[in-house]
């Protein structure tokens, strides 16, 4: 498990408007790598081609090369929803499904795609994917309980595990801290550095503390102004990036000086 | 450190003056919103009271499970069961055709459609929305005058007749509920790679099925009282008919109108078995009746909604 990723001259559109120009950057397998920049950058949009869910937005597309495993997700005859299944997702909200209950909701990417599964084995994957996202003793006792009873952050470990159920290579996180509180903050980022042992992680984040704490790599995105496309401004290795970076830009935003 | 008092503050927070002003102007305000909603209360439980109170004494074990068949004149006989059959079954075909129709319009205008084939779907849905019921009766029986000859009547053409009246209201309030999924939920279940289609089953129709049975039930609720359309192509009669596929069918709203229309009939000066206000007696048993059903179904919605609403409980 753990899949580099490499992008080449992605463009990435809602319609008519180039929302994102012109990336290319190599994700590494087994790693984090924390994508940052001032809102409206495009960093969220690009990491959302990563797994193709950009198109499910009407009218918007990407044009270019991610190469995952030496294949184009973006190649001909390339199903989405399968590029789904190997690159997860987590949002910003968490976001459970109501309806389902704790149990239910880890399982959810095996039951919804109606495959079968032995009830051993599915209380293996509930077990070990509660466990994958430290929120096994937490509920442990009360898995039938609604999903949404939960805290926020508990719910955003629980949509984690729902993701990694499914056993997927890569994991991308869209913000996925920013509606929590500093101690599930904390949860989150120290589950980020055990997972990233299995996956390789892409995290969205406003937060460059979390940014430096987390991430191996750092891809830095700056738009010019607006109307015109986000582009990738620099990637580097996290200390680097956070101590000398090589463009004026990216020293001006993590020093606070914009953004 | 002594307290000043800051006078110009203690001024514009004191209560005087603007408050005063605007208190007044909140008692005058609650008070309408009581009025209106008390004003809008008289008919409703000027109806429920009138059709109990001239309902009740009818409404019998006996009066539940007989036809009119053989009933005449003044007699103290007849009943009302052809009539409930005929309605529950028109009633149910028509749910059965309207409720796959107008769900599965609801989910294409929701989730697939967009362009110019939508806005034309969604346009002639409120067009329909404004079809008098004697236009969809009229409808109805033209198609199957025209497949099956002229004359026809039969519990399925009004339950076609209802479906056109039922598939717009079905549309409108199962498009609503659909709208009202989190967009969010969408998403989660497409990053999960599970595929459109079930995630529309599985996530989409799971989330809002509590809301689509109450609209259900409310498009129900609209077609059951339907008089005119029923009156025109599903006929009346006396007797029990169980089959919607031929001959007339008796139905609640027509029976309370026959009944009704007989009037008063004329007894005997000396006749001790003939109760002249027999056939208003029915009309109003069989009203309160209706009214029954109706209620019956909006608990059995309100049941299932109950069973199938999000879980947020502890």
């Amino acid at each position: 498990m753990g899949k580099r990723i490499d992008v080449s001259d992605l463009n990435i559109y809602y319609g008519s408007f180039n929302a994102v120009a012109d990336v290319a950057m190599t994700i590494e397998p087994r790693a984090v790598t924390a994508l940052i920049g001032p809102s409206g950058c495009g960093k969220s949009t690009f990491l959302r081609t990563l797994n193709r869910m950009h198109e499910v937005v009407p009218g918007a597309y990407a044009e270019g090369k991610v190469v995952m495993d030496g294949v184009d997700l973006y190649g001909p005859g390339v199903d989405p929803v399968a590029v789904r299944r190997h690159v997860g997702m987590v949002f910003q909200r968490p976001n459970p499904f109501p309806t389902m209950s704790i149990k239910e909701n880890v399982l959810a990417g095996v039951k919804l795609n109606n495959k079968r599964i032995a009830k051993s084995d599915a209380e293996d994957l509930v077990e070990a994917s509660l466990t994958g996202a430290n929120l096994w003793n937490e509920v442990k006792d009360r898995l039938d309980k609604p999903g949404s009873s939960l805290s926020g952050g508990q719910q955003q470990r629980l949509c984690i595990a729902r993701a990694i159920a499914v056993k997927p290579s890569v994991l991308l996180m869209d913000e996925p801290c920013s509606a929590l509180d500093p101690i599930s903050t904390l949860a989150i980022e120290d589950l980020i550095h055990e997972l990233k042992d299995d996956y390789t992680i892409v995290i969205v984040t406003h937060n460059m503390q979390q940014a430096a704490r987390v991430s191996d790599k750092t891809g830095f995105f700056n738009i010019e102004g607006t109307g015109k496309p986000g582009r990738l401004i620099e990637m580097d290795d996290t200390r680097v990036m956070f101590s000398s970076p090589a463009k004026k830009e990216t020293e001006d935003y993590i020093s606070g000086r914009f953004g | 450190m002594a307290v000043v008092q800051d006078t110009k503050l203690a001024v514009e927070l004191s209560s005087a003056g603007t408050s005063a002003g605007r208190r007044w102007a909140d008692r005058a305000m609650t008070g309408l919103v009581v009025l209106a909603f008390l004003i809008a209360l008289i008919p409703l439980v000027s109806v429920s009271w009138t059709v109990i109170v001239r309902g009740i004494g009818r409404l019998t074990p006996y009066f539940l499970s007989v036809s009119m068949r053989g009933v005449y004149g003044g007699m103290d006989a007849g009943g009302i069961y052809h009539a409930i059959m005929g309605t529950l079954i028109i009633t149910l075909l028509a749910t059965l055709i309207s409720v796959p129709i107008g769900l599965m319009t609801a989910i294409y205008l929701v989730e697939y459609g967009k362009g110019p084939l939508a806005r034309w779907v969604t346009f002639f849905v409120d067009v329909m929305t404004g079809i008098p019921s004697i236009v969809a009766g009229l409808f109805a029986y033209a198609l199957f005058a025209l497949i099956l000859g002229p004359g026809i009547r039969s519990g399925f053409v009004g339950a076609v007749a209802l479906s056109v009246l039922m598939i717009p209201v079905v549309v409108r309030s199962c498009e609503e509920m659909l709208r009202l999924v989190p967009n969010e939920l969408r998403e989660a279940s497409y990053a999960l790679g599970v595929p459109k289609w079930l995630t529309v089953v599985r996530i989409v129709l799971r989330t809002a099925i509590a809301g689509i049975t109450t609209g259900v039930m409310l498009s129900i609720a609209r077609v059951i009282g339907e008089t005119a359309p029923l009156l025109l192509v599903a006929g009346q009669t006396d007797s029990i008919n169980l089959n919607p596929f031929s001959g007339r069918m008796m139905t609640l709203p027509v029976y309370i109108y026959s009944q009704y229309r007989q009037g008063l009939v004329p007894c005997a000066a000396d006749a001790t078995d003939c109760i002249a206000t027999i056939n208003y007696d029915r009309a109003w048993a069989a009203a309160l009746t209706l009214i029954i059903i109706v209620m019956g179904l909006n608990l059995i919605a309100r049941l299932i909604s109950r069973l199938f609403s999000p879980k947020t409980g502890k």
